[in-house]
């Protein structure tokens, strides 16, 4: 019998901060303009210059800290990490390796190993040749981006599947930006995340060799390059091959896993204490605002939609997503006791789809505010309308902004009240169709739709479902 | 008013000539730059014109306002030559100037010009200079001391009335001493460090060398203070005022009598023991003490400064800024650079560090030699609780010959054995000159340098012991002052 094999993944993030300016000089930070103006003699490590912590970052990185569950340091200090790159002036980065200013959280069932401030490297771009520095004709730094605030976020390795960690990597993702202390944008690279992957046989308790996946810029890579590397490492071990340990580039374009250099080629990156920063030693007050001031987060947002009775899919799609949860909540308060799982489904699902459709509008330029759609989803609920007739006045109501009521009066949409003349058309509509009828009639309950579809059409949608199923039913004899 | 008063004039006296009317600031400055221009010492790496000397410089800067100074060419000085004595950074002119040069321009200081050092600071005699030592005024045929021996020798030689150094391991002190002059190293954190090209950054602090302990205390104030630029920096409370002490009496000085032993010449002694009696005289009280571990210092400091120093310079790469030897690839770039811009005791001291540093190395040397510092402070201040100061002498030996001791770094390593416990433990320390005295084997007479040390931040009681210890030595630099300018 074969081996069983498990993947244990652990996952290192960094989280660009939003902050004014960079985390050691005064420098505005930036995302798209010419290279090189945002530079100083600080971010540019000339000679006989010092780095001073920008405040706020450290506040930002301690908001994350509380996010995460973490054990917030009462004394956090900055270290030196060195290696020679044109992206990195100083030849160092300064960055927590002793201690750092968080330590032992979780997020979901995920725990955290701790999350530390540095700061990013510039951006070099080699032209010429693949893009790579090897065969490259030169090789430009724009040193915009160098001195962001950085906070880098280490999970202990408790992920076990590419899609686990896609699923993680946006509740992550969610929570961060819940708190705005990041625009987590992976394709801007303001989130990145490097993944340490390794298997070992189920049962075991041991770590197998890892590799390092580096820089994915999306959840979606990251699931498919870790499969595609838990399937490699596999097919290594069940050959009887050893996993070596290296870093690896995930092509997303292939599907192929590149070596980017191996153990030998590591680093040795001789931490040291900064000695150019001293300690920092937050307040107590630093400690109580980011506490504090933490918003619902969408774990804890989703659980108490799920409480309300709302879908699983749909509270964690409101819950990721701010500013659709915040419409939801309007729509429920607006409305006249309606029932939160219906508003969910009519915000994630009608609504979203109808958006989407006309234009790809978001959710801050549509014609409907929470009330409108209350009051739609009421008219549907107390069956003045039917369910289809409500999507085709959410249609209206989406590309002119009128409201639902004049939509039903316009298109004369209420619903068939009389129960005379809705049975006439479901007999009308049995006689046209004999042959669904007659397949119901001999047993087959799922040739009733066409029937359904029938009176629907005949009625414009004005027919109220349940009853239209249950005259069909009736005079079909089941 | 004659060029021989002036000459002769320490910075306080100049500045009282300026303020009395007797000579104006014009007339100070042109006599100075004449004097820079004529330099014999190989004491500036850089000279300023008129133009240059007084940019950025406060007209109306107070009681100092026309005093002119010399800066240690570790100084960053926006638009001016700034090369720390390496060939990596011939040419480069930063876009900025170090806070204490704009501190010493706001109380209206002209920059005479650049002073000759160690390259990167990292010398005892300044013969790691990228460009040629500096040479003592006493003997042109000695060193002057280092790092800072370019400013030790313009300030003796009678090039300036006072400079700037800086001090990681006794960079101040010792040529002060070697050159019989005032050199103070203050506690760190006293002055900022912004600007100042960083060889050792929890050692490295910026000090006045002067003709005498009043100029010390007046140009001290000018620089000490909180900067915003330097984390690290606090100042000191309340400012340093000019001294006045005549007397001892009441205080004690703690002498660590096992570390002076070995190595140390006669001479040097003679003086050493001489100064004891004059503090006794004056009413102090010497006392015996224990620095059980400063005996390690020196080997501490030779693991913690060159693992700063391998990371600080780490950023001249060549791809900035000053040397690019060689753009190929980015490998030779680095390496052809790096190999064709330093000199062999900067190559030496980054390979110390990076190996201090090493994965698998780093706590048998740089965590022991963090221990080993931190046992040295604890001594300082076991010490402390017994004596208001320490004394030892500046240096074990006079101004050696130049090449005396390049061949062997250990021994010049040791020429900083009595300063470099003091770097490690960041606390203040002055060297006045205690009189002159022949080397071991015989030659002219020459200065020899006394330190006193203090606790943190007690400049103000340091500089009061050494005023009234050196009205009392009545030291003459005269020798010295000619031997500057043809």
């Amino acid at each position: 019998m074969s081996t069983e094999y498990e993947a244990v993944i652990g996952l290192e993030i960094h989280v660009q901060l939003s902050t004014r300016t960079k985390m050691f000089c005064g420098c505005e930070l930036s995302f798209g303009d010419d290279p090189n103006v945002h530079t100083c003699p600080v971010c540019l490590a000339l000679p006989g210059v010092l780095p001073v912590p920008n405040r706020t970052a450290f506040e930002y990185a301690l908001k994350i800290g509380a996010a995460l569950d973490c054990e917030l340091a009462t004394v956090s200090t900055f270290d030196r990490k060195n290696y020679f790159y044109p992206d990195n002036p100083k030849a160092y980065q300064i960055t927590q390796a002793a201690r750092p200013f968080a330590v032992n959280g979780k997020l979901g069932d995920v725990r955290i190993h701790h999350a530390h401030l540095e700061e990013d490297a510039a951006k070099t771009i080699h032209t010429g040749g693949s893009g790579r520095i090897k065969g490259s004709d030169a090789s430009l730094v724009d040193f915009n981006r160098g001195g962001t605030p950085l906070v880098e976020i280490v999970t202990e390795p408790d992920l076990h599947s590419g899609a686990q960690v896609r699923e993680w990597g946006q509740l992550l993702r969610a929570t961060i930006k819940q708190l705005g202390v990041s625009d987590v944008n992976m394709e801007e690279g303001s989130l990145r995340c490097d993944a340490n992957v390794s298997i070992r046989p189920v049962g075991s308790t041991e770590l197998g060799v890892k590799t390092e996946m580096k820089n994915m810029n999306s959840f979606r890579f990251i699931e498919r390059g870790i499969d595609a590397e838990v399937a490699r490492q596999k097919a290594l071990l069940e050959a009887g091959e050893p996993v070596v340990q290296e870093t690896l580039h995930f092509d997303p374009a292939t599907g192929e896993l590149h070596s980017l250099r191996s153990k030998e080629e590591a680093h040795d990156y001789r931490y040291l204490p900064e000695p150019d920063l001293v300690p920092v030693v937050p307040t107590q007050e630093m400690f109580d605002e980011a506490r504090n001031s933490l918003p619902e987060l969408p774990a804890d947002r989703a659980r108490r939609y799920e409480d309300l009775g709302v879908s699983e899919q749909a509270a964690l799609l409101l819950s990721f997503e701010t500013e659709w949860a915040g419409y939801f909540e309007e729509v429920l308060d607006a409305g006249d006791s309606l029932e939160p799982r219906v508003v969910a489904n009519w915000v994630t699902g009608e609504l979203s789809a109808e958006l989407r459709r006309q234009e790809d509008r978001p959710l801050a330029d549509s014609n409907v505010p929470p009330a409108s759609l209350a009051a739609l989803i009421g008219l549907v609920a107390r069956k003045k309308i039917s369910h289809g007739a409500g999507k085709t006045v959410l249609e209206e109501m989406v590309s002119t902004g009128a409201d639902p009521e004049t939509v039903v009066a316009d298109k004369g949409l209420e619903q068939i009240s009389d129960s005379g003349e809705l049975e006439k058309i479901v007999l009308q509509v049995i006689e046209e169709n004999p042959k669904p009828a007659e397949q119901v009639r001999a047993g087959n309950e799922k040739a009733i739709g066409a029937l359904v579809g029938g009176v629907m059409k005949a009625t414009q949608g004005r027919a109220d479902g349940g009853e239209v199923n249950r005259l069909l039913r009736q005079h079909l004899g089941l | 008013m004659s060029d021989i008063e002036l000459l002769a004039a320490s910075g306080a006296e100049t500045a009282a000539m300026i303020s009395s009317g007797e000579i104006s600031a014009e007339e100070v400055l042109e006599f100075w730059l004449g004097r820079v221009s004529g330099d014999q010492l190989n004491g500036y790496l850089w000279k300023a014109d008129n133009e240059a000397a007084l940019a950025g410089v406060n007209v109306d800067g107070g009681a100092l306002t026309g005093v002119p100074l010399a800066i240690k060419d570790i100084f960053c000085t926006e638009g001016v030559p700034t090369t720390a004595a390496s060939k990596i950074l011939a040419g480069y002119r930063p876009p900025f100037t170090a806070t204490s040069v704009r501190n010493t321009a706001a109380a209206g200081m002209p920059m005479l010009g650049k002073t000759n050092m160690d390259e990167f600071a990292m010398g005892s005699s300044n013969e790691n200079s990228a460009f040629g030592p500096s040479l003592n005024p006493w003997d042109t045929g000695r060193v002057p001391g280092g790092s800072s021996g370019g400013s030790a020798a313009v300030v003796a030689g009678g090039l300036a009335p006072w400079a700037l150094g800086t001090d990681t391991g006794g960079s101040i002190r010792q040529p002060a001493g070697f050159c019989g002059i005032v050199g103070l190293k203050p506690t760190y954190g006293s002055i900022s460090r912004y600007g100042m090209i960083a060889f050792a950054s929890s050692l490295d602090q910026c000090g006045p060398l002067t003709r005498n302990v009043t100029d010390a205390a007046l140009l001290l104030d000018v620089l000490q203070g909180r900067d915003p630029c330097d984390s690290t920096s606090v100042g000191i409370e309340g400012g340093v005022s000019a001294p006045s002490a005549d007397r001892l009496d009441g205080l004690r000085f703690g002498v660590p009598r096992a570390l002076i032993g070995e190595g140390i010449e006669a001479g040097v002694l003679a003086r050493f023991e001489d100064t004891l009696i004059r503090i006794a005289d004056l009413g102090g009280e010497i006392v015996d003490i224990e620095l059980p571990h400063a005996g390690h210092a020196i080997s501490a400091y030779y693991v913690l400064a060159p693992a700063e120093a391998s990371t600080n310079l780490s950023r001249y790469d060549g791809v900035r800024y000053g040397l690019r030897s060689s753009d190929e690839d980015l490998l030779s770039m680095y390496e052809v650079t790096r190999d064709d811009g330093f000199g062999p005791e900067v190559k030496r001291r980054i390979m110390l560090g990076t190996y201090a540093l090493s994965s698998g190395y780093y706590d048998a040397y740089y965590g022991r030699a963090q221990r080993v510092r931190t046992r040295i402070v604890e001594d300082f201040n076991t010490a402390f609780s017994e004596v208001d100061f320490v004394v030892t002498p500046t240096s074990p030996t006079v101004a050696f010959k130049l090449g005396e001791k390049t061949a062997d770094p250990w021994t010049m390593y040791l020429s900083d054995v009595f300063t470099v416990p003091i770097s490690l433990a960041g606390i203040p320390a002055i060297s006045i000159p205690a009189g002159l005295a022949e080397p071991d084997g015989g030659g002219p007479e020459l200065p020899v340098g006394f330190q006193i040390a203090a606790p943190a931040f007690a400049e103000q009681g340091l500089l009061e012991a050494a005023y009234a210890l050196e009205t009392a030595i009545r030291f003459d630099g005269s020798a010295g002052l000619a031997g500057g300018a043809a």
